[in-house]
């Protein structure tokens, strides 16, 4: 039987901090609604836009594997483990928290704001040592295909994490069709519209829409527009 | 109603600031531990209706915290705190205090 959870982008968390514009997917801070915790072990998605020289200070995180990938603008990343960098768009960020790990995230330019996905699986298990990760990605390389940016695995494409969950992005032009295949058929899919609109298992998307399914394992998709999409295979239970 | 909430974690900096967002929300108080002698003794000398659970505490001594908790008060809730700062812990408060008032909510409690 196939489930289904449908986001619509104006239905999101909504947190105006001034330096800081949030739309959560699912509860977060103070933004709460009993019926969107978490989708399997996907258990935040914000999508952030943080004004020129503005972030997050240096905080504490533990036990969650934060994901952060950067659509627009440049973000300056310090952390207790010794790593100083800029994340920017075509890069992908993972911290494992494990047992605990302190960071800040700031928007390296005065003039630009940067947007931001901050994307927190639980780990599939605790207490890990913390570490870090980052790579850049060949963004033509998602042109009218899906571009896989994380797995489980460390010999893989993309980052890893520990969690058995898989990410992919993809560009398509207008009209084009394509298919996901769960990795693990008891996994769901989150379907995020970065820009443009697509059909998904027959649901239209339009912009900053999420859509989850559970329950199938082959997903089609059409681009109703230029389309700039990316999936969350994840974990429906967990370990 | 007020709810009082006793935090155990091994990571001192992560404790500490859960420990004061919790006493910083409206209806919440907190109480924290890094050792669990210190804990149970809280446990005993206080009417705690949450019990958060951080990082670094290992299976073995969770097992023993939890079944120790359980049995000194069955209406205990305890929750595993992820995240290690305030971007989930509301939610999880209120959760809690959803799955006390015998609501629907599903807890994901699950390592």
């Amino acid at each position: 039987m196939t489930n289904s959870i449908l986001h619509k982008a104006d239905t999101r968390g909504t947190v105006n901090h001034g330096w800081l514009q949030a739309k959560h997917s699912f509860s977060f801070g103070s933004y709460y609604n009993p019926e969107r915790i978490h989708f399997g072990v996907l258990r935040v998605f914000n999508d952030d836009i943080i004004a020129g020289g503005k972030g997050f200070g240096l905080h504490p995180h533990d036990n969650m594997e934060i994901i952060s990938i950067p659509l627009a603008g440049d973000l300056q990343h310090k952390d207790n483990m010794g790593n100083t960098t800029i994340i920017r768009h075509g890069d992908v960020q993972v911290m494992s928290a494990g047992t605990g790990v302190m960071h800040s995230e700031v928007n390296a330019n005065m003039d630009e704001a940067v947007n931001l996905l901050q994307i927190w699986l639980y780990p599939n298990q605790k207490n890990v040592m913390p570490r870090y990760q980052q790579i850049t990605l060949d963004v033509s390389e998602r042109k009218n295909k899906l571009q896989q940016i994380l797995s489980p695995n460390i010999d893989d494409a993309g980052v890893w994490i520990h969690q058995n969950a898989w990410f992919h992005m993809g560009n398509f032009d207008a009209h084009q069709t394509f298919e996901y295949t769960l990795k693990n058929k008891k996994n769901g899919l989150y379907i995020f519209v970065i820009e443009g609109a697509v059909t998904a298992n027959g649901q239209a998307l339009q912009r900053r829409d999420g859509y989850g399914l559970e329950g199938i394992e082959h997903i089609p998709f059409t681009a109703t527009s230029d389309v700039q999409i990316l999936l969350l295979e994840v974990p429906m239970e967990m370990i | 109603m007020h709810t009082q909430v006793l935090i155990i974690g091994r990571n001192e900096k992560i404790v500490s600031i859960l420990e004061k967002a919790i006493n910083q929300y409206e209806h919440f108080s907190a109480l924290s531990s890094l050792e669990d002698e210190k804990a149970i003794e809280l446990f005993h000398q206080h009417d705690f209706t949450i019990v958060l659970l951080s990082s670094g505490i290992d299976a073995a001594d969770e097992r023993k915290l939890r079944t120790l908790f359980h049995h000194q008060n069955k209406n205990i809730v305890i929750i595993q705190h992820y995240g290690g700062g305030t971007g989930l812990l509301e939610s999880e408060l209120r959760l809690a205090i959803d799955l006390l008032n015998y609501t629907n909510i599903k807890m994901i409690d699950p390592l």
